[in-house]
């Protein structure tokens, strides 16, 4: 099992406010657009720096997209900082008819995704957000899993025609990443190679993952780790390549089974490779109140939790 | 620059397209597209400075027009096609499969002369205001326009929009709302009354003119450049513009039920009797 180390922990919503920062300075048709959180969403240097270019609208997220799309009729490429509550269910048909059927250039990010906002509880901790978006023709969705990736795919996807949904979160998570990655939309990470089960995780169970293959080492299993960034457009080819070798698959995610990237895998696999398949994901139910770990423990989000599934589907093959 | 004579023959002409374009798939909304007729002519004819062909999604250096009420796209299309920026043929495919000229306007299928899908109502007037925005940061001293159905000033996304354009002083924009009393459940004021509409944009920060003759194209005409010359001045501009929904053909005026509805042979031969061959069919 490859070793990641980590030398500290950062929140992914940093990595997206350093990456706007850099956007911000290397491309002046970077405009950025939030809706009363630009603190939540680190966002406050950009507006600091480029105070011409930053757009406060107001608890008002429907008329932020509104502009948003409106902008990018002139060049603009808008990025939107709000929660991914506020940045998808509440704005899912804004988003869907001025944004994605329109085909405009802006970037929704969304910050304090899934159950590990923690405390504010379920009003806040939407699990259904990469469905919500992963459904829309031609809507990028993306879902780095830590600060170094989050500001990679931030500046990454600037350079990228199109409708993105980028998502991340509130916690401070291990930042194990390179600081220089490049990253590339679509392009999956196999960050573990092995032979016996293949672990897909995105977002914050991406480490989750790790310490899992780790805790299945322990148990004479190899396990293959993907880091899916992407959940649209999936990388199938990296994932039919290691299934064919595995023969069966733990997805892991901080969302509802429905609609999330474990939906997306079994669809493909279905499709082209049929394979026992077990979802570490929220299953259909709301989250609550709690500490984040409180809540990834209670809702079966936990290393752990990948170490029994992944047993359990080897058990199927 | 076209002359009031040619204009008036392009309102006239438009009222035909508009009920041969609904007849001929029995669906489509006639009566708030008969009523906008002369602020269509008016905005493409003499108001904004556009450029039709090649079109440019960007609107770089024009003025820009969003329509927010999408479902009186057959005016819109009949206009934009007579402006030159389709083939007028082309609007017998009218919500045909394969068309561009889709039920409602969208950029999907790459229609010259629309920059924004609409139809599910209220979200035009925040894309206008960041279309007015991105022209403020390029420096394009072009305006923006807009149009919005009376009925469509329920949504409250618009009142969003309306809060952020005079607090954040977009004045390099000019909505106008089509304000003809109906709706498609009936008369607005029964469905759900506006109250002051005028006081409404006023109390939010807004210049507001009113227009008590939208059917009327010199009047039409004389309120938008009044409303131009309010523009550049720290507030935007909105026009209340009373019209008559199903203008010019008799059974189609006085009544909601034209909204969207279609009319039958017989009803179109009646219709058409009314309307005159000005600019020749399509």
């Amino acid at each position: 099992m490859k070793t990641y180390t980590f030398t500290e922990k950062k929140d992914t919503r940093s990595g997206f406010g350093a990456g706007l920062l850099e956007l911000g300075r290397r491309n002046p048709n970077v405009l950025a657009l939030c809706a009363d959180l630009t603190g939540s969403l680190k966002m406050d240097a950009f507006e600091k720096e480029f105070p011409e270019r930053f757009f406060q609208v107001g608890i008002a997220e429907a008329n932020m997209m509104g502009i948003a799309a409106g902008m990018t009729i002139g060049g603009k490429i808008p990025f939107t900082g709000t929660f991914a509550n506020f940045s998808t269910g509440r704005v899912y048909d804004q988003i869907r008819q001025s944004i994605a059927y329109s085909g405009k250039n802006v970037k929704i990010c969304a910050s304090h995704a899934g159950l590990t906002l923690g405390e504010d509880g379920a009003t806040h901790q939407i699990l259904e957000d990469i469905g919500l978006m992963k459904m829309l023709p031609g809507m990028v969705v993306i879902n780095p899993c830590d600060f170094n990736q989050t500001k990679a795919a931030t500046i990454a996807i600037a350079a990228h025609h199109g409708p993105v949904y980028l998502r991340f979160g509130r916690p401070a998570v291990p930042n194990f990443t390179s600081a220089d990655q490049t990253f590339e939309i679509g392009k999956a990470i196999v960050l573990n190679e092995g032979s016996d089960v293949t672990l897909i995780a995105t977002g914050h169970l991406v480490w989750k993952a790790l310490e899992a293959g780790k805790l299945l080492a322990e148990h004479g299993v190899s396990a293959e780790i993907i880091n899916i960034h992407t959940i649209k457009p999936l990388d199938e080819e990296a994932i039919l390549k290691s299934v064919s070798k595995t023969k069966c698959v733990v997805t892991a995610e901080e969302h509802q089974m429905n609609g999330g990237l474990g939906d997306s895998v079994a669809q493909l696999l279905a499709r082209s490779l049929p394979a026992p398949q077990e979802f570490v994901a929220v299953h259909d139910s709301f989250g609550e109140s709690g500490t984040p770990d409180e809540l990834l423990k209670k809702y079966g989000l936990e290393s752990s939790d990948i170490l029994t599934a992944a047993l359990k589907v080897i058990k199927r093959k | 620059m076209s002359s009031t004579e040619e204009l008036k023959k392009l309102c006239a002409q438009s009222r035909r397209d508009i009920v041969r374009m609904v007849h001929a798939v029995n669906s489509g909304h006639p009566g708030g597209s008969l009523g906008c007729v002369e602020f269509f002519a008016a905005l493409y004819g003499v108001i904004m400075e556009h450029k039709p062909s090649p079109f440019n999604m960007d609107g770089s250096n024009e003025d820009v027009f969003f329509l927010s009420n999408g479902h009186i796209s057959p005016v819109y299309y009949s206009v934009l096609a007579r402006n030159g920026y389709f083939p007028v043929k082309e609007l017998a495919t009218f919500r045909k499969l394969n068309t561009r000229l889709q039920g409602h306007p969208t950029t999907h299928e790459g229609l010259p002369g629309v920059r924004i899908a609409s139809g599910s109502l209220g979200q035009g007037m925040s894309v206008a205001i960041g279309a007015a925005l991105s022209k403020k940061l390029n420096g394009d001293k072009h305006l923006v326009y807009s149009l919005h159905g009376d009925g469509e000033l329920q949504e409250g996304q618009i009142w969003e929009a309306a809060m952020y354009a005079a607090a954040k002083k977009v004045d390099n924009y000019i909505a106008t709302v089509d304000y003809n009393g109906r709706q498609i459940d009936g008369d607005v004021d029964k469905v759900m009354p506006l109250g002051d509409l005028k006081a409404k944009f006023e109390a939010f920060g807004w210049t507001v003119l009113e227009n008590h003759s939208g059917n009327d194209l010199g009047q039409v005409i004389a309120g938008l450049n009044h409303a131009k010359t309010l523009t550049g001045k720290g507030k935007p501009v909105v026009i209340l513009m009373k019209t008559e929904m199903g203008m010019g053909v008799d059974y189609m005026m006085g009544t909601h039920k034209w909204h969207g509805s279609a009319p039958n042979d017989e009803q179109l031969a009646k219709a058409l009797a009314q309307l005159p061959v000005t600019l020749g069919d399509y």
